[in-house]
């Protein structure tokens, strides 16, 4: 058969990206260079891309101190449709460096091209272009018009210029300054992004970009010259910043961890809530904190479904994330991959049945076959711990009532799914689930003017829409 | 008849196709674009577009056709390029089988022909199954039925069931090809209950459209009708074909048909005995896109015969 | 009216007839709906601001605590379900309630030492905040809520929806009017509560006006006794969503802060309020999420 092995190799062409072997911090419009360095490494190859500063005590200080400045002098007192023609600047360049960025984001993360070049990318620049268009209509958003003043954000490694533009569009929309540290696995698109700051002639100190890994994290939020505190990562660092922002006035928004609940109903569009599932748990690796890592599927269509996703995971590209036609690229990092092997080796332990599609995995690098759990507990881990990787545990359910008491079973509230052809079920689910983001009969849409963030443990405040304005004012 | 499942009154078959999962147009679109971004290279692709060479119905039904037209369609037919496939089949309209069978002796290309009043329908039954019979008697080996569509969107499906089941045993030994003309349906659903409809009456091949109404063979609908004859095989065991027709006009179009029936149906069915594409001018994009591949060369129409 | 304090004190020769004495109420907790003593079977007393005795009041202790989270969880559920437009019909009936027992209020309130004018003001105030906070349940979501534009073919729409259980610190120095003002946006919109009360006598009171109001049991819990004990143990329960810490020091409201982090409870500080002022929309809006639901829109 003439697809036997696939479509044949369609890599991305890399030379739209000029890397540089070294990169230094951005701080006060400029960049310098750190006293130490730490490599950052393509995870599907284990190369090393670059070498990347790392902040000390001294860096995060100069870089709160410029966004100080830029707050006081500058940025805070700009009409706001002055800052809004600033951010869309900002949104047209990475429109026009696009490709580029997407390039350099699978490099650096090892996501697949296709994801980075049609749902990463697309959305930065409608994140910038959204917010935009807020700066000067803040009036009407009923939170005030006062910002907060510096914003000390840290942000994860699965979106890395997502989440940057999740937090740095809506600070600035806002009238704060900022000082962000993008994750140490993937420092690049940040970078790449404070270059972008310098062609929109950004004033100097408005946005800061500090690398690091969790020390720099820690420098940067317990910060006394920080206003604001965004962070979105692991429920673990959020509780530990939240016991260290205890009894001070920083403010803080949180976007943490997730076990979302993807029910199937027997009365679903079957084929698109296959889709669903797989877009679910596969789209970028399994690394999305709202992912939908539990399946419910109602009894008494189980078997047909699940035998619906085994044949299309089978169709599943896994491999070279540069390749367009690579459906599920490398885990980020070695860690993360140590940390999805153990998750699995304990379901395995605990009974449950594993089961992935053949396929062959590159040798070098960081990868992990997509995964589907049957014959799970509610009580296995696999079934409770968020595990950041491609592994679907599968659970059933034979009432609505037993399918949203076991959704809600969690300690985390970031996502679900519901899938059904009754209108009337879905808004009877949507409405006792006790989830921030419900996607009914779709999953993992995103969108800038769609809020999002979580109940419970998946942490607090909204990212997007009129709502992911009150994190970064005063009133709000 | 033998193909034909034992459910035939309209309220048995109600139960049936409106017990059938339905279809999410949002979702089934996004599909359809996702596969729409598979990009195929090199040898695969010059493989691929071989493939789609000989799934080729290549058509001509147009009210000006004349023997002289259909004689040279089926030259073009059988000598596509040098070292290339000849197509799956020629589709004319019955009054024209015989010129095709004279032209296409010995070639091993197919003889389609509509029939049953072909694109509308709208005609007594004895006249469809009279159409019907007198192409297979001038040599069609295969038939392309259109369903009546409007028996269909009042909910009488049992007289569309019955239609194909006569049209079926009218045809012999000729292959069925059931037209649900899609673009009149409406919504996927309809178009996953009709193709369920004319799999249960017996047809080999479900097809999208006659050609004549818009839109045609989109992308999703393409995936719906794959995914139902995916369905009905592991329910019931028999393989029927998919042919998609009406606005195929690209290899990049042919190509992504390809990645659908690949991924959606499944790998047996890349196979012109069970996927053809309906289609005209297609056959020269092909030809100019394996020359492309062959020389390295970018081609143009000059080089290539219109018919 | 007699007055409370008075009446409780001595006993009051009718004219011409024998001496009655006045029957005392005991002033006990209010969980689950029901007037339970402290489990753990201690009391304190209350004194009238002149240092006089006014009761024995239950003094609560961490299974209190337990018990009130127990019976505003079971609550949560069918309160939230309840319609926006019942819930507001409720606080209004407490306002009603509250409106009937003015006198009752006005001297308990004059008993901690306010005068007869401001005591009077504070219930007026409290009666006033619960009808402002009965007209919102149903129109928060208006206000909170919107639909989003996104772009592609979905429907997309963010609703408030209540956090859940809220553990509430009422502020000191406003007995009635801090209870109302923490208590009324708590549930007006769903959550339920369990509140350390400031002044013990005017809040179990209270508490019988929210029995009398058609309040379904659990709601609201009302606890009495040391708020630096019993702070930290609703802080750090695994099972209250939230913490109103209105009424705490800025010492204990770090230590709750800290407390809160270990499932990441949303929490409203202390802020320096006046509680006659307009309160607007911060608190009504703190013990909300926002959920974001999403649907194809194909034929």
């Amino acid at each position: 058969m003439i697809f036997d092995t696939g479509y044949a190799p369609a890599p991305e062409s890399t030379s739209v990206v000029d890397l540089r072997a070294s990169y230094g911090l951005f701080i006060d419009g400029g960049f310098v260079t750190g006293k130490e360095t730490f490599p950052t490494i393509n995870p599907a190859t284990e190369e090393t891309l670059a070498e990347v500063a790392l902040a000390g005590a001294g860096e995060v200080d100069a870089a709160v101190a410029a966004a100080r400045t830029a707050y006081e002098n500058v940025w805070g007192p700009m009409p706001g449709a002055e800052r809004a023609k600033y951010l869309y600047r900002i949104a047209r360049i990475i429109q026009e460096r696009s490709r580029e960025l997407a390039v350099l984001e699978t490099l650096d993360n090892g996501k697949p091209i296709r994801e980075t070049r049609d749902v990463d990318l697309p959305l930065v620049a409608a994140h910038f272009f959204h917010y935009a268009g807020w700066a000067d209509k803040l009036e009407y958003a009923g939170y005030g018009t006062t910002p907060v003043g510096v914003a000390g954000q840290v942000i994860p490694w699965n979106f890395p210029l997502l989440m940057l533009a999740w937090k740095i569009a809506p600070a600035l929309a806002c009238g704060n300054t900022v000082v962000l540290k993008p994750a140490e696995t993937t420092p690049l698109t940040a970078l790449a992004f404070a270059e972008i700051c310098q062609q929109a002639e950004l004033p100097a100190g408005v946005v800061n970009i500090v690398t690091g890994a969790g020390e720099t994290g820690r420098l940067l939020v317990e910060h006394p010259g920080v206003d604001k505190v965004a962070f979105t990562g692991s429920t673990e660092v959020g509780r530990q910043i939240a016991h260290a922002l205890a009894g001070t006035s920083k403010r803080l928004s949180l976007e943490l961890g997730g076990k979302g609940a993807n029910i199937v109903f027997d009365d679903a569009p079957l084929d698109q809530a296959v889709e669903g599932v797989v877009n679910a748990i596969f789209f970028n690796q399994g690394h999305v904190c709202c992912a939908g890592s539990r399946l419910l599927v109602q009894e008494s269509v189980a078997e047909e479904l699940l035998a619906k996703l085994r044949a299309r995971m089978e169709t599943l590209v896994v491999g070279d994330p540069l390749d367009k036609n690579t459906d599920v690229g490398a885990v980020n990092s070695a860690a993360q991959l140590a940390r999805i092997r153990e998750l699995v080796a304990s379901g395995v332990e605990e009974g449950a049945e594993p089961w992935s599609p053949p396929c062959a995995l590159p040798e070098r690098g960081f990868w992990f076959a997509p995964t589907v759990f049957t014959c799970v507990a509610a009580s296995h881990r696999v079934a409770r711990e968020e595990i950041f990787g491609p592994v679907l545990s599968v659970l059933t359910f034979r009432t609505p009532e037993e399918a949203v008491e076991k959704a809600n079973n969690t300690p985390y509230g970031l996502s679900a799914g519901i899938w059904t052809e009754k209108g009337s079920r879905i808004l009877a689910v949507a409405e006792k689930l006790r989830a921030g983001v419900v996607w009914a009969n779709t999953f993992n849409q995103f969108d800038p003017a769609s809020p999002f963030g979580g109940f419970k443990e998946s942490g607090y405040g909204r990212e997007g829409g009129r709502h992911g304005l009150e994190a970064y004012l005063a009133q709000g | 008849m033998t193909d034909a499942v034992a459910v035939t009154s309209t309220r048995e078959l109600r139960g049936v196709l409106h017990g059938l999962p339905g279809v999410d147009e949002v979702g089934a679109k996004a599909r359809a674009a996702r596969l729409g971004t598979r990009s195929i290279k090199n040898d695969t692709k010059a493989a691929a577009i071989d493939l789609a060479i000989s799934m080729v119905d290549l058509t001509t039904l147009e009210g000006a056709d004349t023997p002289g037209k259909v004689r040279a369609l089926c030259v073009k037919a059988v000598r596509t390029a040098p070292g290339a496939p000849t197509v799956g089949a020629v589709c004319v309209y019955p009054d024209l089988v015989k010129v095709a069978v004279e032209a296409l002796a010995g070639s091993g290309v197919g003889i389609a022909s509509v029939a049953t009043a072909f694109p509308a329908g709208r005609a007594p039954l004895e006249v469809k199954l009279a159409d019907t019979r007198r192409a297979v008697a001038d040599g069609a080996t295969e038939i392309d039925m259109v369903i009546d569509r409007g028996a269909f969107l009042t909910g009488d499906y049992g007289r569309v069931f019955d239609e194909i089941t006569a049209v079926k045993e009218a045809c012999g030994e000729a292959h069925l090809k059931v037209i649900l003309e899609t673009g009149e349906l409406a919504t996927y659903d309809n178009v996953r209950r009709a193709s369920w409809l004319a799999m249960l009456a017996g047809a080999d091949f479900i097809k999208t459209s006659t050609g004549k109404i818009q839109p045609a063979a989109t992308p999703p609908v393409v995936l719906v009708m794959l995914q139902a004859v995916r369905d009905f095989q592991a329910e019931h065991g028999r393989v029927v074909g998919v042919k998609p027709a009406g606005g195929i006009r690209t290899t990049k179009d042919a190509l992504k048909l390809l990645v659908q029936v690949n991924e959606v149906a499944g790998p047996r069915w890349l196979d012109p005995r069970l996927f053809r594409i309906g289609a005209s001018s297609l056959l020269n994009d092909l030809l100019m896109q394996r020359e492309k591949l062959a020389t390295g060369v970018y081609s143009g129409p000059d080089y290539f015969t219109l018919d | 009216m007699p007055k409370a304090d008075k009446k409780n004190k001595k006993p009051k020769r009718t004219e011409g007839g024998p001496v009655r004495l006045s029957v005392r109420k005991t002033y006990k907790l209010f969980i689950g709906g029901a007037f339970p003593r402290s489990e753990s079977g201690r009391s304190y007393v209350v004194h009238d601001a002149d240092g006089a005795f006014l009761a024995n009041a239950s003094l609560a202790s961490r299974k209190d605590v337990r018990d009130a989270v127990v019976a505003a969880r079971k609550a949560f559920g069918p309160w939230a379900a309840r319609t926006a437009y019942n819930r507001g019909q409720i606080l209004y009936r407490i306002a009603e309630m509250l409106e009937g027992r003015r006198a009752q209020f006005v001297a308990e309130l004059r008993a901690t030492g306010r005068s007869a004018e401001a005591a009077g003001a504070e219930v007026d105030a409290a009666v006033d905040r619960w009808v402002w906070y009965a007209g919102w349940a149903d129109k928060v979501a208006a206000v909170a809520g919107n639909p989003n534009a996104v772009a592609g073919p979905f429907l997309n729409i963010s609703t408030p929806v209540p956090t859940g259980v809220v553990g509430v610190l009422a502020p000191e120095g406003s007995p009635l009017l801090g209870l109302a003002s923490v208590l009324a946006p708590a549930i007006a919109t769903g959550n339920t509560a369990v509140a350390v009360a400031d002044s013990p006598l005017v809040a179990v009171t209270f508490a019988e006006v929210l029995a009398t109001s058609d309040l379904p049991g659990g709601v609201v819990n009302i606890l009495t006794g040391h708020r630096a004990e019993l702070a930290p143990w609703l802080a750090g329960h695994m099972d209250v969503n939230a913490l109103d810490l209105a009424g705490a020091s800025a010492e204990l409201a770090a230590e709750c802060e800290r407390a809160a982090a270990s499932n990441l409870k949303r929490v409203l500080r202390p802020a320096d309020e006046d509680w006659h002022a307009d309160p607007g929309l911060r608190r009504l809006t703190a013990f909300l999420e926002t959920r974001t639901v999403w649907h194809p829109v194909g034929v």
